[in-house]
């Protein structure tokens, strides 16, 4: 970067160049913003209780996954298979639960079980992702194309694609996880908000987090520095693993089911929370927070255009391409 | 000599008149899509259940089903029927109309005896038969039913669409249009849940955050309805009198079956139709009667009654 020092001596100093850019941090906290005021103008059950937390479940999905998505984008990969992992760990966790019912019952036992065999099968996905990307020399790309199609054909293989549905017993007793509230807040919300705490917490203060943006700014620089790449990398992808398990547990009592089109363009969503949460698509810097605010906005969008009858309903993807564009433009500066 | 060259070229003639009496072997290919939802799966099932049965009934009869999970991969594989498989007929649930078009009439131009079922082609010369669903009594039946059931006193209807499709508009105009009979019915809105269980879920929370007072939901499809009934349950709201999906999943045939008070009726678009295209294709060619050139397999109102006879509890969907 031959621009550096400058920029550097811009930094120190108060130009409209680095109020600008300092602006440009709180895009998509603005852009969120912004949404929040249009939305409650144009309908003003947006503000209601009841209405916000239905969006901050949703967004706690994709969310916990993109919090992760975030670790794999900084070191400089992708993971493009997130979704049908999610509807792969969803069936899985279905059957296995239901078999275990025959020995275990219906009770705690057979649940914790199988929540721990949806962490199991996120993270061997993620060790799986990690050692073919880093020691069998694969592009994340073409690995995590690959898998995108394995998880989602294995699933309607599991499902002769139909649907596979949960034991209507263990359903009764799984669904306060996604129905159930702590303290007036929805389960799945809490997660939501502990996950990107913690992911916060492991990104910008421990070793490991500093280790994660070095690699994604300059791999060779971190190698000669000593730094474990290749176990850095494997673990940034575990770590999505868990969070994709994590995510699951939350979803498979929404509805009980895991069919083909579980978890479709969840990767899309995740990805995009991350970009337009102002991480670097090359990697090397990013938010956690920002990955945070980026999937709550995205969902927002959805629900606006649910509560309103402005637009034509064929123009919705529309809508969401644009304000994806829109808060990326903003965040330009600082780049 | 001479007697025996004629004798040979005589017989030669029957067996290929024959062709058409079921004494030679016909081979009879079926290009479906791959299993990606619910009513596709319920697809796949029938196509194979109705090659067991025909291939049993018929023994001269093979049935090769071929699935793709898109336009190309489909016109590949009706060519590489034609071309190594040497099929007499071909039964096939087109992926999308225009880019099948010219290779199933590439097909049929080789001498294959086409039908198409469901989704038709944009130029109807490039088939012999034609096997549908009928989408517009589809949305008029679950109309109606919702005329008849709320009655003189009328109410508020929420529709979720599926996929913006020909399909899903003449759905949706055949029910508004059957709804319109009845002035005290009031459709609030109308959006696409995509025919999937998850979209349904987040339109249905929309739509009871939106309007306080639902009296029924149109959900149009089994599997949005799955999505819809959740969302109700969740925001615990007992103004919503019933729900009407339709396709006739199993699931929800059995709530009907069983009263379900939430899911009174049903309506068909039976994936079983591939199995009656099937049967009759194949009965056509043994029997070298002519198959008509349309067949519409009519969408009927499953009620407690008649539930049974709808009710397919080995089928994935």
């Amino acid at each position: 970067m031959p621009d550096s020092p400058v920029s550097e001596a811009a930094t120190t100093r108060v130009t409209p160049r680095s109020v600008l850019t300092r602006l440009g941090a709180l895009g998509p906290l603005l852009g969120l913003l912004a949404l929040a005021i249009v939305a409650t103008l144009l309908n003003p059950d947006f503000l209601t209780v009841s209405n916000l937390s239905n969006v901050l479940t949703r967004a706690a999905f994709t969310g916990i996954i993109a919090v992760g998505m975030t670790f794999v984008i900084i070191s400089g990969g992708i993971d493009l298979s997130v979704g049908s992992l999610a509807a792969l760990i969803a069936g899985s966790m279905i059957l296995i639960m239901n078999t275990l019912k025959t020995s275990l019952g219906a009770g705690v036992g057979t649940i914790a079980l199988g929540m721990l065999a949806a962490l199991a099968i996120g993270a061997l996905a993620g060790l799986f992702h990690g050692t073919t990307i880093t020691r069998g020399r694969i592009e994340p790309f073409i690995v995590t194309l690959g898998t995108l199609g394995i998880y989602r054909a294995v699933l309607t293989y599991l499902a002769q694609g139909g649907a596979i549905s949960l034991d209507l017993d263990i359903g009764d007793r799984y669904s306060p996880v996604y129905y159930g509230r702590l303290l007036g807040i929805p389960i799945p919300i809490l997660v939501f908000a502990a996950v990107a705490l913690l992911g916060g917490l492991i990104l910008n203060r421990t070793r490991y987090g500093r280790y994660v943006q070095a690699i994604g700014s300059n791999e060779q620089v971190a190698r000669y520095a000593a730094i474990n790449v290749t176990g850095v990398k494997i673990a940034t992808y575990v770590l999505l693993g868990v969070c994709v398990g994590l995510a699951t547990i939350l979803y498979v009592p929404q509805l009980g089911s895991a069919t083909p089109s579980t978890g479709l363009l969840w990767e899309l969503d995740a990805i995009a929370a991350v970009i337009i949460g102002g991480t670097a698509l090359r990697g090397g810097s990013g938010r956690i927070w920002g990955t945070v605010v980026g999937a709550v906005l995205l969902v927002t969008i959805g629900n606006v255009l649910n509560l309103t009858n402005i637009i034509s309903v064929y123009l919705n993807a529309a809508v969401t391409g644009l304000v994806i564009i829109l808060v990326a433009f903003f965040q330009r500066g600082r780049r | 000599m001479q007697a025996i060259k004629r004798f040979t070229l005589l017989s030669a003639l029957l067996a290929g008149t024959a062709l058409s009496q079921g004494t030679t072997k016909q081979v009879i290919g079926v290009s479906i899509p791959s299993a990606d939802h619910g009513w596709t799966a319920g697809i796949v099932y029938h196509a194979n259940q109705a090659k067991a049965a025909l291939e049993k009934k018929y023994p001269n009869v093979q049935i090769i089903v071929k699935t793709a999970k898109d336009s190309s991969e489909q016109a590949n594989q009706i060519q590489d029927l034609a071309t190594v498989n040497k099929i007499n007929a071909l039964v096939i649930l087109p992926q999308e109309s225009a880019p099948l078009t010219r290779p199933v009439a590439n097909v049929k131009a080789k001498g294959v005896f086409v039908t198409v079922v469901d989704r038709g082609l944009t130029d109807p010369k490039a088939q012999d038969a034609y096997v549908a669903g009928d989408n517009t009594a589809f949305g008029r039946v679950a109309g109606n039913y919702f005329v008849q059931r709320l009655g003189t006193a009328g109410g508020n209807v929420v529709v979720l669409r599926g996929i913006p499709t020909v399909i899903d508009n003449q759905r949706v105009a055949a029910f508004n249009a059957a709804v319109a009979k009845n002035p005290k019915i009031k459709v609030l809105d109308a959006k696409y849940g995509n025919w999937n269980r998850d979209d349904a879920f987040k339109v249905m929370q929309d739509y009871l955050t939106r309007f306080p007072k639902i009296d029924a939901v149109w959900a149009s499809d089994d599997d949005m309805a799955v999505g819809v009934l959740r969302a109700i349950q969740q925001a615990r709201r007992t103004d919503i009198k019933f729900v009407v999906g339709g396709a006739g999943m199993k699931e929800m045939i059995k709530k009907v079956m069983d009263g379900d008070a939430m899911m009174p009726v049903n309506v068909t678009y039976p994936p079983s139709m591939i199995a009656d295209a099937m049967r009759l294709t194949v009965e056509s060619r043994v029997t070298g009667k002519p198959m008509k050139a349309t067949t519409i397999i009519p969408s009927v109102l499953v009620t407690k009654a008649n539930a049974q006879q709808f009710y397919f509890p080995n089928s994935p969907f």
